[in-house]
């Protein structure tokens, strides 16, 4: 399969050279993998760190910047960092404020995280987590790892971030990270298997006529494969599967995420049958966000994530941001 | 006895092994994980490799502390946390001992896979690496060569089961019928170890 990079071993390093050159007003260690603020430590103010596998851009290196991320840590492709680089990002960007690490329910990510905090609070900086889980797709129980996480995680570091940059105080934010986290779920479908630089070749083998629903991020096959459906059918599946388990009493913030080789062509038509459906099933779409958000590499399909918000959610939504990957109000 | 000698060359033989079987990891990882089991381990053996050739601790329980601690700053995903934790734990419970028993070997290693147990919440038939060390650790009463084949027993084992931990287990049945990556290099490092003491 061709791929437009050098080596599939400096895949990750080309890739944060190349967006060092795009955005001098991030810090971008390419040879520890950090992106940070340029302005972090900011005086007063809590600092998030996210970080997690690559494959998934713009998230989390393009979701740095104000009333987002204060740094991220890439890790390999879909591969979660090292405790090593997640330290280092927090300290870079620990005003003394504390620092809260939003981490994907995926047990790599998981361990690292965990070990991570353990180090940064030796060396003085104070930690909270916020867990992302929000995948309907999976069966939370004793079977399985858990949900995954999604595109909650666009949600959590927004709203959090929008907090921590009015300067609440570190136990506000994390709890308002959970708040949307718990208020968030998930579906996704691929129409074709991505391909990893290291293996060359999709990762599972999907004839043309078929899809998967209820897919992930990493590549993996989803939870059943069906033969190929129209946008309207896969908007009636997809929004169903995510009301069944959220079952929201308001407005919702709405995402219609690409998985990186879907064009906004079909994304914006995707988006006209996510809004039908919602309409259909009375519920309101607050704030309606599409494009190529969590990406998992090449992977043609989407996912609908919804978000239940109240006054306070939507203000910090609404709030200014501005980093590569999402900018509005200033 | 076993001295820190032995330990270098279990792990040299282990980085030739995930070397040499890298590319059969990964395709293990595509179908029910994400595809890059060989290359991380890869990477994490070949630093391992590098910084044991650098320092050279003179016990048993420094190389494999030392081993652990670099696999869980070059490794990334669960791998590294999980391999790291244990040899970092078992290099521990070797303590500062210039050479070792094999009965303490087994002792500490089934210290260093209870750890792994642990931190990754995986017990034996939930489809993981563990599936392929607990029988590798029983077996190591008896000698290094039957811990070996019990690994690799171990790992054959796991195809039909269904993963109830890490990514694979997100796919719920659908990861019926697929040899688990994690397992399989279990059974590697353990194959290292009786190719390290065929050496002796």
């Amino acid at each position: 399969m061709k791929m437009l990079i050098n080596v599939a071993e400096t895949v990750v390093t080309d890739a944060l050279r190349g967006m060092a050159a795009a955005h001098p007003e991030l810090v971008v260690d390419v040879e520890n993998r950090v992106i940070a603020r340029r302005d972090a430590p900011v005086e007063g103010k809590v600092a998030l760190v996210s970080g997690g596998g690559s494959g998934h851009e713009p998230l989390h290196g393009g979701f740095v910047g104000h009333g987002m991320l204060s740094a991220a840590c890439p890790g390999e492709v879909f591969t979660s960092p090292v405790p090593d680089q997640m330290v280092r990002a927090a300290a870079a960007v620990d005003s003394g404020a504390g620092v809260l690490f939003v981490v994907k329910n995926y047990t790599g990510d998981v361990l690292n995280f965990d070990m991570a905090a353990e180090l940064a609070e030796d060396e003085g900086i104070q930690v909270a987590k916020v867990l992302v889980n929000d995948d309907v797709a999976v069966t939370d129980s004793l079977y399985t790892a858990g949900r995954r996480g999604t595109g909650a995680t666009l949600f959590v570091e927004k709203i959090a971030g929008a907090a921590a940059e009015e300067g609440q105080p570190l136990e506000r934010v994390e709890a308002i990270a959970r708040q949307v986290n718990a208020n968030t779920r998930s579906f996704g479908v691929a129409l074709s298997a991505c391909a990893t630089p290291a293996k060359g070749s999709p990762t599972f083998d999907l004839p043309p006529g078929e899809l998967e629903l209820g897919v992930g991020i990493h590549g993996e096959p989803g939870r059943e494969r069906r033969a190929m459906m129209t946008s309207g059918e896969i908007a009636d599946f997809s929004v169903d599967a995510v009301l069944e388990d959220l079952q929201p009493t308001g407005p919702v913030l709405v995402l219609v995420n690409g998985m990186g080789a879907t064009p906004l062509l079909e994304l914006y038509g995707f988006n006209a049958e996510v809004q039908r459906v919602l309409t259909e099933r009375g519920v309101a779409a607050a704030r309606t966000l599409v494009g190529n958000y969590v990406t998992s590499l090449d992977m043609a399909g989407a996912s609908v994530t919804l978000c239940q918000v109240d006054e306070e959610l939507l203000r910090l939504w609404d709030a200014p941001v501005s980093t590569a990957g999402l900018r509005w109000g200033m | 006895m076993l001295d820190a000698d032995f330990f270098r060359r279990w792990l040299t033989a282990a980085t030739a092994a995930v070397d040499r079987e890298a590319a059969r990891l990964t395709e293990l990882d595509s179908p029910i994980g994400d595809a890059d089991h060989g290359s991380n381990l890869q990477r994490g053996f070949v630093a391992v490799s590098a910084v044991l050739e650098k320092e050279a601790p003179a016990t048993p329980g420094g190389v494999l502390t030392l081993a652990g601690r670099q696999l869980i700053s070059t490794v990334g995903g669960a791998s590294g946390p999980l391999y790291g934790t244990l040899l970092r734990r078992t290099g521990k419970a070797l303590g500062d001992a210039p050479e070792v028993s094999e009965a303490e070997l087994a002792a500490a290693l089934r210290t260093g896979v209870d750890a792994v147990m642990t931190l990754g919440g995986a017990a034996p038939g939930d489809k993981t690496m563990i599936d392929a060390l607990v029988p590798a650790v029983d077996a190591l009463g008896t000698s290094f060569d039957a811990a070996a084949t019990a690994a690799e027993q171990g790992a054959l084992a796991t195809t039909p089961m269904q993963a109830r931990k890490g990514r694979a287990s997100y796919l719920g049945e659908r990861s019926i019928g697929h040899q688990d990556p994690g397992a399989t290099s279990s059974a590697l490092l353990i194959g290292a170890l009786a190719e390290a003491a065929r050496d002796e």
